[in-house]
């Protein structure tokens, strides 16, 4: 592999991990409130966190685009205040990816979290535990399985997103081509097919790890 | 240690309405049958539930006052509740699951105390388990100590022997016992059970849809005939008078009895229980009998359906005896008549 797809890779997987990780307390605050909480637009909330599943990626991509560039609104007034920019950026691209797989780690969180004997909440309260304490000490270590496992699945699938990457910040080399941007650059380039079947195969390799740890620790946590 | 309860909740078709309460520690049993609104009084005392209306006070605080609007959320109450299912926390060891209750008591840490409860209930061996690898009967120990542990000023216990066999029934009643006879707590037992209550209670609030239909001391009211509760035959507090031979003298307010020799202490107070059907009368003192326990008794009062219940006073004490209706008959048996209780056997639970 050349120096450039190594790059490409590296930068895949930065840009996943960052995504994923960034979105987590998101996703775990939105099972919880989908889990547990009643409140009116209940079905409404559940729809729109489930959005980009069903969203083209290019849409998600455009409406960052128009959220967040530098010429409007928000994005504006973060670049001018904070300096902050997502245009361009492999910050941007870990942001269309976190917000794309988001729906991954609300929904394995939530199935995690309704499976749990609410019983057990009831004794730690008994007990003297607080909310939070309840929470970070019965609640989340009991959902851990399922937070790990839409942790992994949401990598897998951030790692073959396209559309709303090239769409938001572009295919910079070094900065925001990450694989399937790579792979497209190469199919661009006359005589680049066997790069970018190099490239496919190793997404290929690299989705079917990580889709077997998801199922690994699912598998795990029900035993 | 006292504590009042009373509460008012409509559910649709099912109001809850009662109003009860104990002066001191020991064992009260609400005892009813399922849907009796049993385990709804218990998660109201517990902070679990929010009645409509009522009033909790335990040990002096006001834990309930719809008439105010206090409310001490579940988590203050300082209240040992013992779920019917155990509820031990899955992912902690046994000791975690102990301590999980005890860190969160305000108050300072005493690893004596942890190791008292651990060897009341004999849970030495089962410290660094998982809870999945408890037995049924192991599993209700740690949850009983888990609650002990919690500092609490009163224990609930919702059908703690309900999800287990007759065999785990049997292991996990002696470390009730001992629960109720080591800690110096209020206790309220939920049971559906009457020799459970028989064999652990002081007293009974008996629920039946939703009201108390009757309370008092378990000595009374499990042996009272024409009430809301089959008698059982009897239930005795005993102490330990002398030993003879291959015999233990147990003294009661009443007389004496004499059973297989116990391996307890003279002074040492026993509970026993006399099944109605373990009692006959003779009008006559019987001269040569095989049975050792020959009670004078007075009859009170006659009732029962089917057979005769015979309801007697035993000196201070009291039993009723289950007869035919044909015996009752021949000996012309009625109140005021004084008569001689044959106990047949007597089945002795535990030191208490």
């Amino acid at each position: 592999m050349s120096a450039e797809e190594w790059q490409a890779l590296g930068l895949s997987l930065k840009v996943s991990s960052v995504a994923v990780f960034a979105a987590l307390p998101f996703a775990v605050a939105a099972a919880l409130g989908l889990a547990r909480a009643r409140f009116p637009g209940k079905t409404v909330v559940d729809a729109v966190i489930h959005l980009p599943l069903v969203l083209p990626p290019v849409a998600v991509g455009f409406l960052l685009l128009s959220v967040l560039g530098t010429r409007a609104g928000l994005g504006g007034w973060l670049f001018a205040t904070f300096g902050i920019r997502f245009v361009f950026s492999w910050t941007g691209a870990a942001l269309a990816c976190g917000l794309i797989t988001f729906p991954f780690q609300v929904r394995a969180i939530r199935l995690a979290l309704e499976s749990a004997d609410p019983g057990l909440d009831d004794a730690a309260r008994s007990l003297g535990a607080g909310w939070f304490d309840r929470l970070a000490n019965v609640t989340l270590p009991l959902a851990l399985p399922g937070i790990v496992a839409g942790l992994v699945t949401a990598f897998a699938a951030s790692l073959g997103e396209f559309g709303a990457i090239i769409t938001f910040v572009s295919n910079i080399p070094g900065e925001t081509r990450t694989l399937p941007l790579a792979i497209y650059s190469a199919l661009q380039t006359p005589g680049g097919e066997a790069e970018a079947a190099r490239l496919s195969l190793l997404s290929i390799v690299l989705a079917l790890a990580f889709m077997t740890l998801a199922e690994t620790v699912r598998r795990r946590s029900r035993a | 240690m006292s504590v009042e309860i009373a509460l008012r909740h409509g559910f649709g078709g099912f109001t809850l309405d009662v109003q009860f309460g104990t002066e001191r520690a020991g064992v009260t049993a609400l005892f009813g049958p399922s849907g009796a609104g049993k385990t709804t009084i218990v998660n109201a005392i517990a902070g679990l539930f929010r009645p409509q209306q009522g009033r909790i006070v335990i040990a002096g605080r006001v834990v309930l006052d719809t008439a105010t609007g206090s409310f001490t959320p579940a988590v203050a109450r300082r209240i040992g509740y013992v779920f019917q299912d155990a509820r031990l926390f899955p992912h902690m060891r046994v000791a975690d699951n102990l301590r999980f209750g005890w860190r969160r008591a305000k108050r300072p840490a005493d690893e004596a105390e942890i190791a008292q409860v651990v060897a009341m209930l004999g849970l030495e061996g089962l410290l660094d388990r998982r809870p999945r690898a408890l037995s049924g009967g192991e599993k209700s120990r740690v949850a009983l100590g888990r609650a002990l542990l919690s500092a609490p000023d009163i224990l609930l216990l919702d059908e703690p022997l309900a999800a287990l066999d007759a065999a785990r029934r049997a292991e996990i009643l002696p470390y009730l016992e001992r629960l109720r006879d080591e800690t110096r707590l209020p206790i309220f037992l939920v049971s559906h059970n009457v020799d459970e209550v028989a064999r652990l209670a002081d007293d009974v609030v008996m629920l039946r849809d939703g009201r108390v239909v009757a309370q008092g001391s378990v000595f009374d009211l499990l042996t009272r005939i024409g009430g809301e509760i089959e008698p059982v035959g009897a239930v005795l507090d005993t102490a330990v008078g002398e030993h003879r031979d291959d015999l233990t003298v147990l003294r009661f307010d009443g007389g004496e009895l004499f059973v297989p020799r116990l391996a307890r202490a003279v002074g040492t107070r026993v509970r026993v229980r006399i099944r109605a059907e373990d009692i006959m009368l003779a009008r006559d003192e019987p001269k040569a009998i095989s049975a050792n326990n020959l009670l004078p008794a007075m009859i009170t009062a006659i009732g029962g359906t089917g057979q005769a219940d015979i309801e007697l006073a035993i000196g201070a004490s009291r039993a009723v005896a289950r007869i035919t209706r044909a015996s009752a008959a021949r000996l012309q048996l009625a109140p005021g008549v004084a008569v001689f209780a044959v106990v047949k056997s007597v089945i002795v639970d535990s030191a208490s």
